[in-house]
């Protein structure tokens, strides 16, 4: 048998062939081109692994072990070994203080250090049982780490560059690349919604497209993390926005929240709760919406790419023939992810400037009629108010 | 096994990784690790304020600064633009002036002109004019001077001459009437 055809679909042979395809290409489109080159590499090495045991190609297995988050940053398997770059281990035990290790020394779970093992779901877990922080720095960790460093590298240069040409000289380079981005978050999102307050939030917004933009990013770039596909991180950024909105409410925005005027009392004692629910739904719909948004993009893509997996485990030529379908799907959803890496960093963006709009717009000038809806005409610009009861009717 | 039990196989296979799919999103996927939780927060802070003061700060700043700077620029070249309409209309009126003074002076100047070679030729008129009344009352003056100086002599002469006739020749009667007689003629003749 030729063994530039055979292969056996085995986890690891994925496992190695994905990883090496995706820790080889720089860019994220090409990705799906090395998978083919990966077919051939991995050909004569799955002869090695006939002799072991035969096992399907477990796909969730795989998938889970990229959307998840992990204690070392696994780049391929070589000869049935795992190859990774381990991460700092940062325990916190109640009892035992704080202890700092590498995690080599769990060697893939099949070793306890100091006390502490990762259990089955990859978590480090202490040997007595006691509750235990884990700050360690996990794969997720080390992909912001990096995006934190691009962000800094990146904005400070452009900030620089500013400051170095002064005020009326052409931008050029990366700094005009990111110059309409900026114009776009400050014109389009922070002036609409925040009106003459707009200066005082750009910073936040800014941080926060660039920092969800850069993590998406950086999440397809084949071998990343799915960092911004985490309702920690998502979590934490909606947190953020949550504190901003609740300290930005204004007496307007707080009277309207507990005191609804032109309520009957009755009504009142159903509206306000329902107020009150919904200044915290806002922010955990900004958190699921990010978070499902990015996993299910890298679900879809792994799942596709997948597929040639599970019918080449049937046979040889189903996984082949599979590969044109598998490959013009997962480009097509890379392209898909590109934009929806930038559409869900606008959209965090753009909301979170909503939710402060509303929680710092002013007082009506028409104090008796405080219920009115405000419609927007993106025309010209003018705002007008239309009474409540025209809409009812 | 025939290709119908193996497709099924497949479906098989997929649909026990879906329901583990399904196992993993309901328990861990929705649960948020701390550590992650904790670094996310720190680090996202971190970055809001150090971009906020070295990236942010002057970006925007330098934005708007350059937007009112062109703004202002267009407005002051069209303010320039208006100046120099404005200027250009104005040396067309002052042209139009100027053309209609010089008109109006050449005209003047030769309306002077006229008027001092007419009140020149009058006053010549009637300096010649005086001129040749005071020669003709001069002559005339002259002339009869002349005449009277004549007269004066001739009779002068006549007193002379008679006187000396007189003298010599007066001692006769005769003489004396013929002599008269000559004399009178004389005077007749004259």
């Amino acid at each position: 048998m030729c063994p530039k055809l055979c292969f056996e679909f085995k986890t690891r042979t994925f496992a190695q062939n994905f990883s090496v395809v995706l820790i080889k290409c720089k860019q994220v489109f090409a990705a799906l081109f090395f998978v083919l080159a990966g077919f051939s590499a991995s050909a004569s090495e799955g002869h090695e692994h006939e002799s072991g045991e035969k096992k399907g190609f477990n796909a969730s297995e795989v998938i889970f072990g990229h959307i998840g988050d992990n204690h070392d940053w696994h780049l391929f398997d070589l000869n049935g070994h795992p190859v990774s770059i381990p991460l700092p281990v940062i325990i916190y035990h109640p009892e035992k203080g704080l202890s700092v290790f590498s995690s080599k020394n769990f060697e893939h779970g099949h070793a306890s250090y100091e006390g502490y093992r990762l259990n089955e779901k990859n978590k480090v877990v202490s040997e007595d049982g006691a509750a235990i922080k884990d700050l360690s720095i996990t794969k997720n960790v080390a992909s912001m780490l990096i995006s934190v460093v691009l962000l800094l590298l990146i904005m400070i240069s452009v900030a620089n560059k500013y400051k170095k040409n002064g005020v009326m000289k052409a931008p050029s380079g990366f700094q005009n690349a990111l110059e309409p981005v900026i114009m776009f978050v400050r014109d389009e999102v922070a002036k609409p919604n925040l009106g003459h307050k707009y200066m005082r939030y750009m910073p936040l917004l800014l941080t926060v497209f660039f920092f969800i933009w850069i993590n998406n990013l950086l999440g397809l770039l084949p071998g990343g993390a799915n960092f911004t596909g985490n309702i920690a991180v998502t979590g934490a950024l909606s947190l953020i926005s949550f504190i901003v909105i609740i300290f930005s409410g204004n007496k307007h925005f707080w009277g309207h929240l507990f005191n609804p005027p032109g309520v009957p009392l009755g009504i009142k004692f159903l509206l306000v709760p329902i107020e009150i629910i919904s200044l915290f739904i806002k922010p955990i719909a900004l958190m699921i919406r990010l978070f499902a948004n990015i996993l299910a993009g890298h679900i879809i893509i792994l799942s596709v790419v997948s597929m040639i997996f599970i019918f080449g485990a049937l046979s040889k030529f189903a996984g082949w023939g599979f590969v044109p379908v598998s490959l013009a799907f997962s480009v097509f959803m890379f392209f898909l992810e590109l934009l929806v890496a930038a559409i869900q960093a606008f959209i965090f963006t753009n909301l979170t400037a909503v939710f402060i709009g509303q929680a710092v717009e002013e007082a009506h000038h028409h104090d008796h009629e405080h219920e009115k809806y405000h419609a927007h005409n993106p025309e010209t610009g003018q705002e007008y108010n239309v009474s409540d009861n025209t809409i009812v009717a | 096994m025939r290709p119908t039990q193996r497709a099924e196989g497949a479906i098989n296979t997929y649909k026990n990784q879906l329901l583990k799919l399904h196992n993993y999103f309901s328990m861990d996927l929705l649960i948020p690790d701390f550590g992650l939780f904790f670094w996310t927060l720190l680090a996202f802070l971190l970055v809001l304020f150090i971009l906020k003061k070295f990236a942010w700060k002057p970006i925007v700043n330098m934005l708007q600064e350059r937007e009112t700077g062109i703004a202002n620029s267009i407005a002051a070249a069209e303010k320039v633009k208006e100046e120099m309409k404005q200027m250009q209309a104005q040396n067309e009126t002052l042209l139009i002036q100027a053309r209609e003074e010089r008109t109006a002076m050449l005209k003047e100047a030769k309306e002077t002109k006229d008027k001092m070679i007419n009140e020149a030729k009058d006053q010549a008129k009637v300096e010649a004019n005086r001129i040749m009344d005071d020669t003709r009352a001069q002559i005339e003056r002259q002339k009869n001077a002349a005449l009277t100086e004549v007269k004066n002599e001739i009779g002068k002469l006549a007193v002379e001459v008679a006187e000396k006739i007189l003298r010599k020749q007066l001692a006769s009667q005769e003489a004396q009437t013929d002599y008269v007689k000559m004399l009178a003629d004389e005077i007749k003749l004259n």
